[in-house]
């Protein structure tokens, strides 16, 4: 078992001070190299639930055990080092450093966890249809290629796990399908396990495990009902 | 370190003009600090406490200030004259070791004229174990005849060599309409001495007496001399007698004797001290230079605050994601210190450019007002302390902008 989450937990204060419950998730696991889709509309609470995996948030209470050990526990600065090495996370917008050659956003990628390797920074890039684009910044790239160059980033430390948070929600309907095809072709090569989010069936029809987050998080309507914020303040 | 370094180059590289603006600024303040403080040690230093080959001057009843001034660096005007006698007196003194007379009004195109003894070139040392040298070819004017010597610098400018003639103009500004008719030949050319004697062409004291329209007043009556009348030594003065003690304490009791109980001369002793007392009465100038330079280097400091506040709003998103892939809080607090600290350091850097552009420049405007040499060579304690601190002033500006970047929250930034 890669990943296993127990009675997680997380909630945040709405402006009148009052607890908002986003995540109340009582069990989920994943194996190693496995790939599971989670359904669910927006605003309720998803990205808060990879937050807490990555160990960009901490969550209030319940365990998230990776390898066996809880990271729900550990210090901020161990939550930080364990997702440089561990974990890769593409985002819808896919937050890439916009002063950055796209070599260079990926080579950031790597300061963080095994160190600055430039030759399989390339090979990534290569791999994934964009060695003629190494020296472009975002800004110069289509929207296909930036969330190619953000698989890179976060496919080049060769992760455990790969949390992507409507990875192709920027993409048109044309692009989509391919997309999701070359991050779990992408996943399975570097033998990462993929969690990925999105709100569209469709795109998740060819997962061998769809989870619906409105079953899984008991805390959903809670979520949904206040529009929980994405990915919300670390409370 | 390596990722820190890239960070730090493509933010300073991606806020170029800011950057720049910043590191000149720095360089400026930098630069200035450290010239002033160079310029005024060394000057004081050099016009102080420099070993001009003599122990003190004796001139007539006036200002040290002046005298030395006029005697040492050949600048302002000569206070008066002193009679031959007194000379005669001083010099026969056993507490005495050397007594040159200089006699002072005359210039050739700007430079000053002094009539003096052979004995300057051939006992005197124009500093600790060193005597005039002449280039070859060159040696010391006869007493008695219409010979020059002239110093580096005025054979260098104005081409005079050994054999050149040239005619004296009365007077210590060049008019060309005061020129006398009395014609000297040059028989050597002293090798640079770094002093202000670079500046002077020095012939027998015996030709500043004889000079058409020179008159003597050493006996309190006018006397003009002829071309080959011999001058009865009542009627002789001069300007100055540079004196060099046998005996060390000569100064303290030629001082009681002369400046206080005397009405006839003045004793500049020790010249040094003479010449202090201009640094110490144009010290507040150099202070209030210090601390504008000091204010020049705290609004730098201001600027690499604001620089990098300005771009903390824009940047915020950035440290965001750089945590998402796994930086630490202190990673990108690093970072924004060591941007402080590089922009400080390349002030710095440019700062040592500026200080030597300016010691260079004032180098060389006292160099050729003076004949005083001030050097870059110089290795004053500011060269480190300055640079050292603005450093660190740099590093400290960025504490704020980096306590921001480490507060950093990233779910909310990312979702912002």
């Amino acid at each position: 078992m890669l990943l296993q989450i127990e009675a997680l937990r997380k909630s945040f204060r709405d402006p009148d001070g009052e607890t908002l419950p986003v995540v109340d998730v009582p069990a989920f696991s994943l194996d190693e190299g496995e790939q599971v889709g989670l359904r669910g509309t927006s605003g309720s609470g998803k990205t808060t639930f990879l937050h807490c995996i990555a160990g960009i948030l901490r969550a209030d209470a319940g365990s998230i055990r990776f390898d066996g050990e809880d990271l729900s526990r550990w210090p901020e600065a161990r939550r930080d080092r364990f997702r440089a090495r561990h974990i890769g996370y593409v985002y819808q917008s896919f937050h890439l450093l916009p002063g950055y050659t796209a070599l260079e956003n990926v080579l950031v990628g790597m300061m963080f966890g095994e160190g600055i390797d430039r030759a399989r920074a390339v090979r990534t890039l290569e791999s994934l249809g964009l060695g003629s684009r190494l020296d472009h910044r975002p800004r110069q790239l289509s929207i296909g290629q930036q969330q190619r160059v953000a698989l890179a980033r976060a496919l080049v430390n060769r992760p455990r796990l790969l949390l992507a948070d409507e990875p192709t929600g920027n993409l048109d309907p044309a692009h989509a399908g391919t997309a999701l095809e070359r991050i779990r072709e992408s996943c399975r090569e570097v033998g990462a396990a993929l969690l990925i989010v999105s709100h569209d069936p469709a795109l998740l029809a060819g997962f061998e495990r769809v989870e619906e987050w409105s079953v899984l998080n008991r805390a959903f309507d809670h979520a949904a009902g206040a529009g929980a914020p994405e990915g919300g303040a670390d409370a | 370190m390596k990722g820190l370094l890239l960070l730090v180059s493509k933010s300073i590289r991606e806020h170029a003009l800011s950057s720049w603006v910043t590191i000149v600024s720095i360089g400026l303040g930098c630069g200035l600090t450290m010239a002033i403080m160079v310029i005024t040690s060394q000057a004081e230093r050099t016009f102080s406490q420099g070993d001009v080959g003599f122990d003190a001057v004796l001139g007539a009843r006036g200002s040290a200030l002046q005298l030395v001034l006029n005697t040492v660096f050949h600048l302002e005007t000569s206070p008066g004259n002193i009679p031959w006698s007194l000379y005669r007196q001083v010099a026969a003194d056993p507490r005495i070791a050397h007594a040159i007379p200089y006699a002072v009004g005359d210039n050739y195109r700007g430079y000053r004229i002094v009539g003096t003894v052979p004995e300057l070139f051939s006992e005197v040392e124009v500093r600790e174990g060193e005597r005039f040298r002449f280039r070859a070819g060159g040696r010391v004017f006869h007493p008695d005849r219409m010979e020059a010597i002239v110093g580096s610098t005025v054979a260098q400018e104005s081409g005079l060599r050994v054999s050149s003639t040239l005619n004296p103009y009365h007077g210590i500004e060049f008019d060309e309409s005061a020129r006398h008719d009395e014609q000297y030949t040059v028989v050597g050319v002293l090798e640079p001495t770094n002093s202000p004697s670079d500046r002077v062409i020095w012939i027998p004291i015996e030709g500043i007496f004889r000079m058409g329209g020179h008159v003597l007043r050493g006996s309190g009556d006018d006397f003009r001399a002829t071309e080959v009348e011999t001058i009865p030594d009542e009627h002789k003065e001069v300007s100055a007698v540079m004196l060099e003690f046998a005996d060390p304490n000569a100064g303290f009791s030629l001082d009681q004797l002369i400046n206080k109980q005397g009405k006839v001369a003045t004793l500049a002793w020790p010249i040094g001290a003479s010449l202090a007392e201009i640094f110490r009465k144009l010290g507040w100038i150099v202070r209030v230079l210090e601390l504008v330079a000091v204010l020049v280097v705290l609004v730098a400091a201001g600027t690499i605050l604001a620089s990098i506040t300005n771009t903390m709003r824009e940047r915020r998103r950035e440290f965001a994601i750089l945590r998402a892939l796994g930086a630490r809080r202190r990673t990108v607090f690093a970072a924004i210190l060591l941007e402080s600290t590089t922009l400080a350091l390349l002030g710095a850097v440019v700062g040592f450019a500026v200080h030597a552009g300016i010691v260079l420049a004032a180098a060389s405007l006292v160099r050729a007002e003076t004949g005083v040499v001030l050097t870059l060579a110089d290795a004053h304690p500011a060269l480190l302390l300055v640079p050292l601190g603005v450093t660190t002033l740099g590093a400290l500006a960025g504490v704020i902008p980096a306590r921001s970047a480490y507060g950093t929250d990233v779910a909310n930034t990312l979702a912002g």
